[in-house]
């Protein structure tokens, strides 16, 4: 289907899970994502995957695990509580390097909450909240067509890597309705025979081989575990390079730069379009992989021209902390947020980002 | 469309985000502005985000009662409950009421209880359908949903909306490409097409098209009122 349709965000993500390769899906229903494993129920047997309602996110992640090891493309989905459940499963299964897709739509926290958008779980995705050293990608679409290329390919990028992928998209992603173009069906494989050819290390069985696979998540002596956390660290490294994405807009030497994703991004993206035309000259740095973190676009910031790098997120700093990371302290950073389920309306960011500008001036 | 033709409760369901917040929005401003005593009942209990009641504060202003209260927690609380307030526009024969039903056969079941207030001939019952919505890009989609929501609520459509828009990409042929839909679905199910839905943005441009002069049924400006302006800024 090349043709434009309207589709609400959480349809989208399943169409763009499904097309790109999605073979069993895992959930359990939480607002503002429970389209998903309404869609998934009715769709993933009709096109020839698996709908496994699990009893909860704890058996979501563990039914997901289990899916992965026997070289499964496997989808999980939950909104932040729920995800916050999952996180000893993701700790394991980057541990025992199985490939999982994972989206969280997130709502505000902490504790149960609220189900309005949230941005929230930056610290629970980008560093985990599992036990141990392990890294998992993350990436933040901003627009509904963005986040159907990533989920769609985000199987593959989890093969390659053979490690967890996170889709962070907030409540809002979820629930707006958006004109997209869906990708083609992918089937990277048909049968158990073929998952080998595409998994070589996946736990289908022996079937006469001279060697069978294992997947190992018990180290038992610490040499083995710290070679094992080494290895894991050189392939993050790796990716750390290769899956780094980002987007920068806005004016030319920008003397305000805002640094949002998600849902922001696209406020932001109004914002900086009304400062241009009154003359203030700014711009934007949206970071697309939340891990690995951008940093080359904030190296290229200059002190002289930039006055101010403003984190504008759903969250209480959260992102910021990253931001001052990169920036080293070369440029005044400031954050505009708003928290509980509350989106600021471009009028607001206008306002609070000429206040800081004045301020500094 | 006369007053004097007009229904007195007004009943909207649709296909999940078929548009049907919207045209209830739009339709009860057009009612106001024709100084039609107007109250918007969202009876929408299976839809977390972008539900009429987020907008009381405006449509009040306006003049248009909304009723919805979720116990005042309208726009945090998710339980599938209402306050017996909603049923005041219905008792009342002075007013006329828009009833925007939740999206597919699961948000419409929510009218079976207000029922008694629905006789035949004294309601509009309309299923909103965008063409541009995977689900009703067919005839027998459209069809599908229709007999689903007359089945869980038991009511008769009387009329058909064309919605169909591609939001701020939304053309001329994309209204046309859903009249002509439409007009095939309203054969099919032998119920007319009533109304067809045109963006504020295109509705000069389209009334003085040849086209629109062909169309007998009443076409609705529709200014989306539940989407913020930074939703269709373009990011790069």
């Amino acid at each position: 289907m090349s043709e434009k349709v309207l589709m609400k965000g959480n349809e989208a993500f399943c169409e763009a899970a499904i097309r790109g390769g999605c073979r069993f899906y895992v959930g359990y229903p939480i607002t503002p994502q429970s389209e998903i494993p309404e869609y998934m129920s009715h769709e993933m047997p009709k096109r020839g995957g698996t709908f496994v309602q699990s009893e909860s996110e704890l058996g979501s992640i563990n039914i997901s695990y289990g899916i992965a090891c026997a070289g499964g493309n496997v989808f999980v989905s939950s909104a932040s509580p729920g995800i916050a459940l999952m996180q000893e499963g993701m700790s394991f299964a980057c541990s025992a390097e199985v490939p999982i897709v994972i989206l969280n739509v997130s709502r505000s926290g902490p504790g149960i909450g609220g189900i309005q958008p949230a941005q929230a779980d930056y610290f629970q995705v980008t560093r985990g909240g599992g036990n141990g050293d392990y890294k998992i990608p993350v990436f933040a679409p901003s627009t509904m067509q963005e986040a159907i290329d990533i989920i769609y390919n985000s199987f593959e990028i989890a093969d390659q890597l053979r490690n967890p992928v996170i889709i962070l998209a907030d409540g809002m992603m979820g629930q707006m309705m958006e004109p997209v173009v869906l990708p083609e069906e992918k089937q990277p494989y048909k049968t158990e025979a073929e998952i080998t050819k595409y998994k070589p290390w996946a736990l289908t069985g022996t079937k006469n081989k001279d060697h069978r696979n294992r997947i190992v998540s018990y180290w038992a002596k610490p040499e083995e575990l710290e070679h094992h956390i080494i290895h894991l660290f050189e392939k993050y490294a790796k990716a750390e390079k290769e899956l780094v994405r980002y987007e920068t807009i806005g004016a030319e030497d920008p003397e305000i730069v805002f640094v949002a994703f998600g849902t922001m991004a696209r406020i932001v993206a109004e914002v900086i379009e009304i400062l241009n035309n009154e003359g203030i000259k700014a711009g934007m740095i949206r970071p697309i992989s939340l891990w690995p973190f951008p940093k080359a676009p904030f190296e290229a910031l200059s002190p002289e021209k930039t006055k101010v790098v403003i984190s504008t997120e759903l969250s209480m700093g959260q992102l910021l902390a990253d931001v001052e990371n990169s920036v080293q302290g070369r440029i005044p950073t400031r954050l505009i947020n708003r928290v509980g389920g509350i989106v600021p309306t471009t009028n607001e960011i206008l306002e609070r980002a000429k206040k800081i500008l004045g301020e500094l001036k | 469309m006369k007053p004097s033709d007009l229904k007195q409760i007004t009943i909207v369901a649709g296909h999940y985000g078929s548009g049907k917040t919207e045209f209830c929005l739009n339709l009860a401003i057009q009612r106001l502005e024709q100084g039609i005593k107007t109250a918007l009942i969202d009876l929408d209990i299976v839809n977390p985000y972008f539900r009429t009641r987020e907008k009381t504060a405006e449509l009040e202003k306006m003049g248009i009662k909304v009723y919805g209260d979720f116990y005042r927690s309208d726009i945090t609380m998710e339980i599938p409950a209402l306050s017996a307030d909603v049923r005041t526009p219905l008792e009342d024969r002075s007013t006329y009421s828009i009833v925007d039903l939740g999206g597919n056969s699961s948000g419409a079941l929510v009218a079976v209880q207000f029922g008694k207030y629905f006789h035949e001939g004294d309601y509009e019952f309309l299923d909103v359908i965008n063409f541009n919505r995977p689900e009703t890009r067919s005839v027998k989609g459209a069809a599908d949903h229709f007999h689903e929501i007359e089945e869980r609520t038991g009511l008769k459509f009387t009329g058909l909306v064309n919605n169909t828009h591609l939001l701020r990409e939304t053309s001329i042929d994309t209204i046309k490409s859903g009249v002509n839909f439409c007009e095939e679905v309203s054969a099919i199910l032998k119920v007319p097409l009533l109304y067809t839905t045109c963006p504020n943005f295109l509705f000069d441009e389209f009334i003085a098209s040849p086209y629109y002069k062909s169309l007998d049924h009443q076409i609705l400006p529709v200014n989306l009122l539940m989407r913020e302006t930074w939703l269709d800024t373009k990011l790069s």
